[in-house]
């Protein structure tokens, strides 16, 4: 019986210090929102280094990128997790576009199929985030059904989400309209390429998670 | 030519949602547009997206451009109720699902009570003598 009831306990605390230990952070959004430029300025912000290569061709992550252990503070307050960048999703990839974009034919059909890889990797990982940021480009129409999707599936997954306006800096820019289409949650305006607004962001990265 | 497929709810509510959802990239692989009444839920939306995946990493398939509208009303007590035993009872027909192929539509712009299918030009170019 004491047995039965110290394996238990063991299990129970396991749980609650592995759940801590392994807390993921993830990074979702439609290709070129800006994943990897916060991925990069948290990091650069509480690491010291970058974690991912950003490029104005979409698809610059094809693959799911980790950092682990990564200490954010705000105030008196301090949270570790590993950050889980992730490709970004889109309905449609086509090479053509990419040699638009001034890649040659071979170079622009590898990274179509990586992308195709990229895509289904993102939306497997889901389950295995504890939070998620949303991360649009505020200068889109946020309206687009991948971004419907994307919360729609943290919904029906009970996932906390924290939604990212970002490119704040552009002259296009429209936090309102990203709040007016998802009025249900936490919206933070900012840009993560020059950091304005970042203090607001960690605040309600920490809201989401306790 | 633009050709429009519609889908009934009862075309696809007894359908398993792996199935339903190959039927849909089945018809918009024919360059058909599906206009199918219903939604699908959010989880079936995703396994739509990674399907679409597989079929252009196999084929020369580009993928696909999807939108739904859906009523964002907000009805008072008991008509969300009436609703909730209609959907329970018929399933959930309300909105409309639009999906086409990305080599014909373009783009689907959708604002709160607007939707805008761009296509492409699909006139084809006449031949040099």
């Amino acid at each position: 019986m004491i047995k039965i009831l110290k394996s238990f306990i063991d299990r129970i605390f396991f749980q609650i210090f592995q759940r801590k230990r392994d807390l993921k952070i993830g990074l979702y959004g439609p290709p070129n929102g800006g994943k990897s430029t916060l991925a990069n300025k948290i990091c650069k912000d509480w690491l010291g280094e970058e974690m991912s290569s950003v490029s104005k061709i979409p698809h610059e992550t094809r693959e799911i990128r980790i950092k682990e252990k990564v200490t954010v503070k705000s105030g008196n307050k301090e949270l570790t997790f590993n950050l889980v960048d992730t490709p970004g999703i889109a309905t449609k990839i086509d090479y053509e576009d990419f040699m638009k974009k001034g890649l040659k034919v071979k170079e622009a059909k590898k990274r179509a199929k990586e992308a195709t890889k990229g895509v289904i990797d993102a939306i497997k990982w889901l389950d295995e985030m504890d939070v998620v940021i949303v991360v649009l480009d505020s200068t889109e129409n946020p309206y687009s059904q991948v971004n419907v999707t994307i919360v729609g599936n943290l919904a029906a997954r009970k996932i906390p989400v924290v939604i990212v306006a970002n490119k704040t800096d552009l002259r296009k820019s429209s936090v309102k309209k990203v709040e007016a289409a998802f009025p249900q949650y936490d919206v933070v305006g900012i840009s993560a390429l020059n950091g304005n607004n970042i203090e607001e962001f960690y605040e309600s990265l920490f809201n989401r998670v306790r | 030519m633009l050709t429009l497929q519609f889908i009934p709810y009862n075309d696809i509510n007894s359908l398993t949602p792996e199935r339903r959802i190959k039927k849909l990239i089945n018809v918009v692989k024919e360059n058909k547009i599906v206009l199918m009444q219903g939604r699908l839920v959010p989880e079936e939306e995703s396994t739509l997206i990674e399907r679409t995946m597989e079929q252009i990493k196999r084929s020369n398939f580009k993928g696909i451009e999807i939108c739904t509208i859906y009523p964002e009303t907000d009805p008072n007590l008991i008509d969300k109720l009436k609703s909730k035993i209609a959907n329970f009872l018929l399933g959930n027909r309300e909105g409309l699902t639009i999906i086409g192929p990305a080599t014909v539509v373009k783009e689907i712009k959708k604002d709160p009570d607007k939707i805008q299918l761009l296509t492409a030009d699909i006139k084809k170019k006449p031949k040099r003598r």
